[in-house]
């Protein structure tokens, strides 16, 4: 059998980086993955995930076929594995999960439902589902994983900018001056993006500021290497501030021109001398000042963060820590600066632009909007809910009383993402009746009653939305296995029958051929993307939105002129501590997080064989803490927390700080999430995966 | 330098113009002549290694690497000179004698261009190694490096800035390594494949494409992979 | 991992104090820990690779580069005979086995006590005392198996010349006063010159007509000017030392007999370019050279002949002292430079030149030992008397190193012209037992064979390039008619294919093939075609390799079969 091999242009299905790949088929499958080395924005890198981790797709337990559960309407819903379910037909499963929507729709009104896209889906899924859920439903309660992901981040950006994206291109990481890196694993996280901040660092003399309380490996490559506690953020950042004010390296122009807020924010910024900041934080005096005045006195400097920012209980008020230094000395606006959240997921960006979530339309046009929402009742054709719905933990609060009883999941795993998941469980036990989409069954699977098999990035057309605001296609490589379907397909046909069910058929229009139509129809409607369609995308390798006419080139870095909200808002902060600091009996902060061989839930890399490299759990603990604790490498250990308890292995290392034990969330078998904590940031909501309590005993 | 400054020359003949800067190589490929390279490559830096692409330069002394050598005005230049064509069949014929070639299509292509003598060298040291099947990703099989350097290149400064990769030894018998010869699940490695990705033969090769050359099936290669996990697994 | 021994306390006291200079301490680092362990254990290895910033496989490349490091561990004392061919023809073959017999050992293992191991390397630069082994830092001349472990005084070289400049001081005073120095006309030349603008010092080494004495030769006032013309900083003067050139062993003779001479010259080159910094860069075989030197630094510092406003002129300028680890090819200019900077020894591919990109990239002169001694000469005596030596094309003395089948092996000064059969003849006592000469090397292995009817040949620029020869670094090495050439050539063969760095294609695979070929045509298995493989690989080696190496490694072999065809095999020659 030697069948030519063809090669397919695609886009990674794992991170934000959104690398463009050339998949090599034989016989339908994946046989090499290779990185053309002239096409933004990897030009030919890739990291082991996007090089060797697409073979989850070909992996024998996917999903080809629609089940049901074998004991429907028993309560509680107990979890089980796929003998726990029986094959069904498309039209039997279709239907039935159109019935029970709608009854639920019907009884208690759409608000009733809870509903999660999915950022690993394409726009073009996510356009649609929301679109069905508003349109058909009247309900705003659409969200995805950003909740638990960059909440915060864009709730910080929206009140001192009015945007939320990346404000930066990964084109100018390379000719960095300056730049600032916080709470992100780089190297882990976004691997190729991480390649070209130490091509900065080592080929053109850029200077780099780690600020992370681990010990990650981009401390290696930089000048300043800033170990604050887990938590002390706000502190940090407002010294860095401070120390920018007192020496006079603000950009006086910039504050003139383009800021407002100078006043009330400059006295909150009084007692954060570096002094207080070392007691709090950690880091000494000294250096936050060397930093500081570093940041403050670059040409161009920018900032780029993660999770370490984001998923805290003040999350928001980190992301405004960091926004006010770009504010104060103009580090925004131009090339080579700017506030960069590096998204996570392949898509994160893109669901978030195509309304996946409870209180925006696509565009991050607001629901609340009477004249916006007026242009989307036009289009669609229906009326539409004006109150924002609820955000994915608002939506766990809801199910836990009772408002809402049914819900829709599509391409996520809550069951291993949610904090405190032994509660989280116990909710999912409770729900009426619970629609689940994928590509394979997982923890949030076994509580399904219908399950509807997805196909995989490789198997059908679409965009990926990359973190640096990319508009990317992604292609058909191969067939589908069994009878599984595109998520938008699927989505269509539920819709249409659920209008049947409730009486409203044609009533908003479900009538798409191929994605490129469900793209065309949301631009029309989304200003910054009325440039972009398939073809173009495919004709440029990508498109940065926003991109308002065709002839517009699209837009790789913002704000030159204004921001969204007209000047940039300097806020003024106060430090609070987190919700739950080490005790006696809970000695140790446990921060959860990623490796580089893994994705999140581990749905794919499981399956794949990243999971050799990397097979199991591993609680990273520091040497001292070691001895004390009694333990060396390879050693078991309990964790246990407030929340319950797990067995983990250990590992050794410097790079957590004493004091903090460190574990990825990849692993069922250790679920990270049993240990952590509900607490959430109030502007964000976002639950905070980085500090919580525990204990830590040799097993 | 005046950047838009341009600098004329020939070409076999024919005469071209092009923007300082540019290399011999480049100014040859306007003018669609094709000079045949081994270690050249977009995403590494050119250290002109293999000199295949040298020519014959009117009034140098020796032939020149075109990959690295910047153009000159009034420059005659010759691509397929017979001293370039002895260099360049030599070349092929003592890596042919070192080196397994078989699996790489651009050295095959090469070789026949050149007519070469695949036994031109009876009695050569071949540098014949065991192949390296060290992690579930990639096979090293050192029998077939041509050292062009681009994998070490693509783990330092040229894509990834892991530095996982050295070439150990010196001459002849230099060969691409880890620090002291480690398995690479025990170097700095983080199997991103941007060296397979750069590799212009088999040496570094998928290991998933590798055992399906050899005639595995797909779920073949799957118990191979458990096996190998459990096996690794009793042994740690 | 096998042996890795703790890291020694001493290495991280050393790592300490010069652990914020970085990568360019690497060699310096590994060339101690060898010291303590005998060879780099990993452990030791991470933890320069931690002090310096250097990725670890990165140093295990560098440790496997050089032949004096080692990654597993040898043995306390290495025993290390030189099998190039002016030892060769010796007897130094035998030499090595009746060692490994002695020992109980084959070459290359270390006895059971660990106490030795036996290596055959290339040239010591003990020519005129062959066989030349290194026994741990003994160098020891005429070996024998009793001297090997008895080892007798540091060899010197004869020296002969009438008058002598250069080596005028070696051998008659204490290399290491300044008092004797400067009485027999030392610094002179140095003093005199501080007092002109670096300009007129630049034309006056110009207007002398001084080329370089490493085998390159070239025009030394012109690379000084070059660098000078730079106005970028720091700048580096270097001083390559690292001799290596099979049957050349001048350099050392100077810096053991005369090392402040060097220093002078130095001093006057740096002050020329515009250069704070210097570097002098001695092979690691030379370890009685690197004492000396390095006392002889010291003092000069001590005395105010180095370091800040030397002699009241307002120049500063300081030496640092660094060792080559056992590979000929460091003496390449840009290789040096990598060396330094620690890293494998790769030659650089040039333009640019090191006058505008040399040493960590910056303006650099780098100069050979005795063009050094030259300068500190014309300095002292002005370029008018300094141009009636020497020849109009080949101004000044020059240093022949003489060896092999001789009557009087050593170090010749010569200041007039002179034929090499003059030199021969006249002056070096003509060949041994009275026989006659089957071949002359002239130039080192990179140089070629000059055949009995052709040594009429003048020993200068010009006179041996019209006959398509060249002076190189000035080794002359004789064979009389019972020579084995076969076996020379097969050693020259041998030489080059350990030395060859690896970096280009032609030099690695063709000193490999030319080794082979020279293989089996000693031991009778010469092949039909052999001829012209030679030839094809000696053209590709000549036409397209990146170095100097690569580009000399077929020349004494493409001369050999010109003149003596009838060592190849049973082939006729092809062409002419």
């Amino acid at each position: 059998m030697n069948e030519m091999a063809k090669t397919v242009r695609s886009t990674c299905p794992y991170c934000g980086v959104g690398c463009q790949v050339d998949l090599i088929i034989k016989e339908n499958h994946i046989t090499r993955v290779e990185a053309p080395f002239d096409v933004a924005p990897n030009y030919g890198r890739l990291c082991t995930k996007g090089r060797y981790g697409m073979d989850y797709v070909s992996h024998p337990s996917r999903l080809t076929y629609p089940m049901i559960r074998k004991d429907l309407g028993a309560k509680p819903r107990k979890p089980v594995d796929i003998s726990g379910f029986r094959r069904a037909s498309w039209d039997e499963a279709l239907d039935l999960a159109a019935e029970k929507l709608a009854g639920i729709a019907r009884e208690n009104g759409g608000d009733a439902l809870g509903t999660f896209c999915s950022a690993k889906a394409t726009n073009e899924d996510n356009y649609l589902f929301q679109k069905f859920i508003r349109g058909v439903f009247g309900t705003n309660n659409v969200d995805h994983c950003s909740r638990l992901c960059h909440a915060a981040s864009v709730a910080g950006l929206q009140i001192t900018l009015g945007s939320s994206a990346m404000s930066n291109s990964i084109a100018e990481m390379k000719d960095l001056e300056v730049l600032l890196v916080t709470g992100s694993n780089t190297s882990e996280t976004h691997p190729v993006i991480s390649t070209f901040m130490r091509e900065a660092v080592v080929k053109n003399g850029a200077k780099l500021i780690v600020a992370d309380p681990r010990q990650i490996e981009m401390t290696q490559f930089a000048d300043y290497y800033l170990q604050h506690k887990a938590g002390t953020d706000v502190v940090l950042f407002q010294a860095l501030a401070h120390v920018i004010v007192k020496e006079g390296l603000v950009d006086q122009d910039f504050l003139d021109n383009r800021v407002e807020g100078l006043d009330e924010y400059l006295p909150s910024l009084e007692s954060y001398t570096p002094e207080y900041a070392e007691a709090i934080c950690g880091v000494p005096a000294e250096q936050i000042r060397q930093a500081a005045r570093l940041y403050g006195s670059a040409g161009a400097a920018a900032i780029y963060w993660g999770m370490g920012i984001s998923q805290s209980v003040h999350g928001t008020d980190n992301a405004i820590s960091l926004a006010n230094l770009a504010l104060l000395t103009g580090n925004i606006g131009r090339p080579g600066t700017g506030l960069n959240p590096l998204r996570g997921q392949n898509n994160v960006q893109g669901c978030s632009d195509s309304g996946g979530l409870p209180n925006v339309y696509p565009g991050y046009q607001l629901v609340s909007d009477p004249e916006l929402r007026q242009k989307f009742e036009k289009y669609w054709g229906v009326e539409l809910n004006p109150e924002p719905g609820l955000t994915t933990m608002e939506m766990v609060d809801a199910a836990e009383k009772g408002v809402i009883q049914g819900y829709y999941v599509m391409g996520e795993n809550p069951m291993m993402s949610e904090p405190d998941l032994l509660h989280a469980r116990h909710v999912m036990e409770e729900l009426d009746f619970v629609l689940y989409q994928d590509i394979f069954m997982n923890e949030t699977g076994e509580y399904a009653d219908v399950i509807l098999p997805a196909v995989s990035f490789a198997e059908k057309e679409g965009t990926f939305t990359n973190s640096d605001r990319r508009v990317q296609l992604i292609r058909e490589a191969i067939l589908p296995p069994g009878e599984a379907r595109a998520d938008w397909d699927i989505i269509q046909d539920l819709a249409l029958r659920v209008e049947v069910e409730l009486g409203k058929e044609g009533s908003v229009g479900f009538k798409f051929e191929n994605p490129a139509q469900i793209w065309d129809e949301m631009a029309e409607l989304t200003p910054p993307f009325q440039g972009i369609t398939h073809e173009r995308v495919e004709r440029e390798d990508g498109v940065h939105w926003p991109c308002p006419k065709p002839d517009n080139p699209g837009t790789p870095y913002l704000f030159t002129e204004s921001f969204p909200r007209g000047k940039g808002k300097l806020t003024p902060l106060e430090y609070r501590p987190s919700a739950e600091l080490p005790d006696k009996e809970y000695p140790y902060i446990l921060s959860t997080g990623r490796v580089l061989y893994h994705w999140h839930g581990g749905t794919m890399t499981r399956r794949s064989k990243l999971d050799d490299i990397y097979p199991e759990a591993l609680v990273e603990i520091h040497p001292e803490d070691a001895l004390n604790i009694k333990v060396a490498s390879d050693d078991w250990v309990k964790l246990r927390s407030r929340r319950g308890e797990i067995e983990v292995k250990v590992l050794v290392t410097e790079r957590s700080p004493q004091g903090l034990v460190f574990l990825p969330f990849h692993f069922a078998e250790a679920a990270a999430n049993i240990l952590t904590l509900d607490a959430r940031d109030p502007q964000a909501k976002i639950p905070d995966y980085k500090v919580c309590a525990v204990a830590v005993e040799k097993r | 330098m005046a950047k838009d400054k341009t600098i004329q020359l020939t070409i076999d003949g024919k005469e071209c113009r092009v923007p300082e800067g540019t290399t011999l190589l480049e100014a040859a490929r306007s003018l669609d002549i094709n000079i045949p390279v081994i270690c050249l490559h977009e995403a590494t830096t050119s250290e002109g290694l293999c000199r295949q692409c040298v020519v014959e330069v009117e009034g140098w002394g020796r032939l020149a690497p075109s990959c690295i050598t910047p153009v000159e005005e009034g420059q005659v230049v010759l691509t397929e000179s017979e001293r370039v064509i002895r260099t360049r069949r030599t070349i092929l014929e003592m890596l042919n004698a070192s080196v397994d070639l078989s699996q790489s299509d651009v050295l095959q292509a090469q070789m026949e261009r050149y007519e070469v003598d695949p036994n031109r060298f009876p009695g050569a040291k071949k540098r014949e190694r065991e192949i390296l099947d060290d992690n579930p990703f990639y096979i090293r099989d050192y029998s077939q490096c041509i050292l062009c350097w681009r994998c070490v290149q693509a783990c330092a400064d040229d894509m990834q800035y892991t530095y996982a990769l050295a070439i150990g030894g010196r001459g002849h018998d230099s060969h691409i390594t880890t620090f002291f010869d480690v398995p690479v699940p025990e170097s700095t490695c983080v199997f991103c494949g941007n060296c397979v990705g750069v590799c212009p033969t088999n040496a570094l090769q998928g290991k998933t494409e590798y055992l399906l050359e050899k005639g595995l099936q797909h779920n073949e290669i799957r118990a191979r992979r458990r096996q190998e996990r459990q096996d690794k697994r009793r042994s740690s | 991992m096998f042996n890795d021994p703790p890291v020694s306390s001493h290495l991280l006291e050393f790592l300490d104090q010069n652990g914020e200079r970085g990568r360019e301490m690497l060699l310096p680092a590994l060339l101690y820990t060898q010291k303590i362990h005998d060879f780099i254990p990993p452990a030791s290895a991470s933890a320069i690779g931690a002090a310096l910033n250097v990725p670890l496989a990165d140093i295990f490349g560098v440790i496997e580069f050089y032949s004096m490091l080692a990654s597993q561990p040898r043995a306390e004392t290495s025993i290390r005979i030189c099998t190039t061919p002016s030892c060769a023809s010796q007897g130094s073959g035998e030499l090595v086995l009746q060692t490994c017999q002695h020992l109980g050992v084959d070459i290359g293992e270390a006895t059971r006590d660990g106490q030795y191991i036996v290596e055959e390397v290339e040239c010591l630069g003990l020519c005129d005392h062959a066989p030349g082994v290194l026994v741990g830092d003994e160098m020891v001349g005429e070996a024998t198996l009793e001297k090997i472990f008895n080892p007798e005084d540091h060899p010197r070289s004869q020296i002969y010349g009438d008058p002598l400049y250069l080596m005028a001081r070696s051998g008659e005073i204490d290399p290491l006063s300044t008092a004797q120095f400067q009485e027999k006309g030392g610094f002179e030349g140095l003093k005199k010159v501080l007092r002109l603008p670096p300009k007129e010092l630049i034309d006056m080494v110009t207007n002398s007509g001084l080329t370089g004495r490493g085998g390159a030769g070239f025009p030394t006032g012109l690379k000084w000017k070059s660098c000078a013309e730079v106005d970028r900083f720091p700048k580096y003067l270097v001083c390559n030392e690292d001799e290596s050139e099979p049957g050349t062993f001048k350099d050392r003779a100077l810096i053991e007999g005369d090392p402040f001479t060097i220093i002078e010259g130095m001093i006057i080159a740096a002050y020329a370019v515009g250069a704070g910094k210097g570097y002098l860069y001695i092979r690691g075989e030379y370890t009685h050279s690197h004492q000396v030197i390095s006392q002889a630094l010291e003092i000069a510092g001590q005395e105010g002949f180095l370091g800040k406003d030397i002699l009241g002129s307002g120049f500063d300028f300081e030496i640092e002292l660094r060792s080559g680890a056992g590979a000929y090819i460091c003496g390449e200019e840009t290789a040096l430079f990598e060396s330094i900077e620690g890293k494998r020894g790769f030659p650089r591919v040039k333009p640019p030149f090191p006058t505008t990109h040399g040493l960590f990239n910056q303006p650099t002169v780098i100069n050979n030992v005795e063009t050094l001694a030259n300068v500190a000469l014309i300095c002292k005596i002005g370029p008018e008397e300094y141009k009636k030596l020497g020849s109009e094309d080949s101004a000044g003395p020059r240093l022949f190193s003489i060896s092999g089948d001789i009557n009087l092996p050593g170090i010749y000064e010569i200041s007039q012209p002179i034929t090499l059969k003059d030199l021969i003849y006249e002056k070096a006592g003509g060949v041994r037992h009275g026989k006659e000469i089957r071949a002359v090397l002239l130039g080192g292995a990179a140089g070629k064979f000059v055949a009995p009817d052709q040594l009429d040949v003048l020993l200068t620029t010009q006179g041996t390039r019209e006959v398509g020869l060249s002076l190189g670094s000035g080794a002359v090495v004789v064979f009389d008619e019972d020579v084995d050439m076969k076996f020379v050539l097969h050693g020259l063969g041998h030489f080059f294919a350990h030395e060859s760095c690896g970096k280009c294609y032609p030099c690695q695979l063709g000193t490999q093939r030319q080794a082979e070929i020279l293989d089996r045509n000693l031991r009778g298995q010469a092949l039909p075609g052999d001829i012209e493989r030679l030839e094809d690989v000696i053209a590709t080696m000549t036409d397209s390799s990146l170095c100097g190496l690569g580009q000399t490694a077929g020349s004494a072999i493409g001369s050999a079969i010109k003149i003596c065809p009838e060592y190849f095999g049973i082939e006729e020659v092809s062409h002419g």
